[in-house]
């Protein structure tokens, strides 16, 4: 069953194209994530597929539904966190998730069984304002306050960004659990690393999707050669890979320089020696180099160089 | 100047009956990138702000670039640039004129301003730009410049409040570039972050808990010492229990 059915979906503000023939489809039941930096039309396709705004081309069917003719109905079913913290700072949690619930003519006593995995987290800050609660307290009111009236589809529009690494997995955590009860989740990120918590990505960049298929798909679909180099001196080494007559590309991650090499068909073992004894006459002698398995952020760089 | 660009001691700040930032001592040398890591709530936003001197300590003391940040603020400010994750450069000026505007804020004559401004803006790459204003410009670029901009007058130290937040990958690499740079020419940085890969790009790290500074050194060495494969696994390991 589908989900959500996106075909050729553009936007425009004045002259910034924010959506470009966005096509894709969302099944039933999965977590899907849309991964990409500030800028990338993230936040407009959320707003178009909740139906907060339209779309200059294109359609889409949300639950079946048609977020332009058929929002009414389309938003009793659509949970929907905002990338701004958009709870009432001045009122309590409780009264928070009450006012979301009654707002849907609902309880949260009635909801309970759906919430519980988030609210028991939440429980001992009840009373507290929720703008005094801490980044990752808030983005979880925020995503229970999203669900207290049952939807079918949950959209969240970078619930993670500037939260801190291990509230982002505890945050992450419970997504899966929600998605062990079958909800259907959009989630939108600009970390890369999110992405393996997805069933399937898309890779966003410019008003674009780059790419859509699962995490390993994507690297899977890597096809240069692809080293780590580890060396004393990382900056000075990586200026100087960069002079390396077969160097495509060198990027910083972490401790290891990621480094590609133009020739695509030789053997990487080999490939690796060569760099070796590059950088060793270059005055690097402590450097290695290794093959190395591409991370979804290695693809993302790859094809962002091939649509520039 | 020293070869001690931050030394910290005790540095301690109450709010009422809560401690946010709890006897903590550190030093940064010259030229060094320090990481500045932490959970949210764990102080270092708050220990930040006093280095900055735009928050009085309630207990220790913290030089920065040979200033006290308590009784010479002002001196300290004049030493140190410094780039905020919201706001960094004014939108509805283009490049040029942040640039004319921040070096007039830090005393600089006006031959000095032409002068730093065309060599920024060519080093950057961004001589295109220089006349587009800044509201028009991918985040990338915004980003890139503000940290140029930060450093205008020339300061000792740097201090950079989540700098990449949101930037495409290859931008964020490039903006790391620009911190070797600067470091490989004497400036000292400060950065926090919440991508820990980048926390492997400092000299040395620091990782606040509740208050305190629960791990601190070199990565490489914290990794061997925590027997982790990445920092983002002991940050894990050493922020858990608090959360």
């Amino acid at each position: 069953m589908t989900a959500i059915e996106a075909k050729a979906l553009d936007k425009k503000f004045e002259t910034t194209v924010a959506l470009d023939k966005v096509t894709f489809s969302v099944e039933k039941g999965e977590l899907f994530g849309f991964i990409g930096p500030d800028g990338g039309g993230k936040t407009t396709l959320f707003r178009i597929l909740v139906s907060l705004m339209i779309p200059d081309a294109g359609s889409a069917r949300v639950l079946g539904f048609d977020p332009v003719r058929d929002y009414r109905a389309l938003r009793q079913r659509v949970g929907y966190m905002a990338g701004r913290f958009s709870l009432y700072p001045d009122l309590s949690v409780l009264e928070n998730l009450m006012f979301f619930a009654s707002v849907f003519g609902t309880t949260i006593e009635r909801e309970y069984e759906q919430i519980k995995p988030i609210y028991v987290q939440l429980e001992p800050f009840k009373d507290r304002r929720a703008g005094a609660l801490s980044g990752g307290m808030k983005q979880k009111l925020a995503l229970c306050c999203a669900l207290v009236h049952r939807p079918d589809i949950l959209f969240l529009d970078e619930p993670t960004t500037g939260v801190d690494a291990v509230s982002r997995r505890e945050f992450w955590d419970l997504l899966g659990r929600l998605k062990d009860q079958g909800l259907t989740t959009v989630v939108s990120t600009p970390y890369m690393d999110e992405a393996r918590r997805c069933d399937r990505v898309a890779l966003m960049h410019r008003g674009r999707l780059l790419v859509v298929d699962t995490p390993d798909g994507i690297t899977g679909a890597f096809d240069r050669p692809l080293l780590g180099v580890r060396a004393k001196d990382r900056y000075k080494a990586l200026l100087a890979l960069r002079t390396y007559e077969h160097a495509h590309s060198a990027y910083p991650f972490g401790e290891v320089i990621h480094y590609t090499d133009n020739r695509i068909d030789a053997p990487v073992d080999r490939l690796a020696a060569d760099v070796k004894t590059f950088l060793a006459t270059s005055g690097f002698g402590d450097a290695s180099a290794e093959p190395l398995t591409p991370t979804v952020e290695d693809s993302f760089i790859a094809r962002t160089e091939e649509a520039a | 100047m020293s070869d001690i660009a931050i030394e910290v001691k005790d540095l301690t700040r109450k709010f009422g009956n809560f401690t946010a930032v709890d006897h903590v001592t550190f030093q940064v040398k010259a030229g060094e990138v320090f990481g500045f890591l932490g959970a949210n709530g764990a102080g270092k936003t708050t220990a930040f702000r006093m280095l900055i001197g735009l928050l009085q300590p309630t207990g220790g003391s913290a030089r920065v670039a040979g200033f006290d940040v308590a009784k010479q603020a002002e001196e300290v400010k004049r030493r140190i640039g410094y780039m905020s994750q919201r706001f960094s450069l004014y939108e509805d000026l283009t490049p040029r004129e942040n640039i004319r505007l921040y070096g007039g804020i830090y005393g600089l004559t006006l031959a000095q301003i032409r002068e730093r401004a065309d060599a920024m803006l060519q080093r950057l790459g961004a001589s295109q730009i220089a006349d587009t204003a800044v509201r028009s410009l991918p985040l990338g670029w915004r980003q890139k410049l503000a940290f140029s901009v930060a450093l205008v007058h020339q300061p000792h130290i740097v201090f950079l409040d989540e700098p990449t937040s949101g930037v495409d990958p290859i931008t964020r690499r490039q903006f790391w570039e620009l911190i070797y740079d600067a470091a490989s020419r004497g400036t000292t940085v400060l950065v926090t972050t919440h991508y820990m890969d980048e926390a492997e790009y400092c000299d040395r790290i620091s990782i606040m808990v509740a208050g305190r500074i629960a791990a601190m050194g070199p990565p490489a060495d914290l990794k061997r010492e925590h027997n982790v494969e990445s920092i983002d696994e002991l940050f894990v390991q050493l922020a858990r229990p608090a959360a």
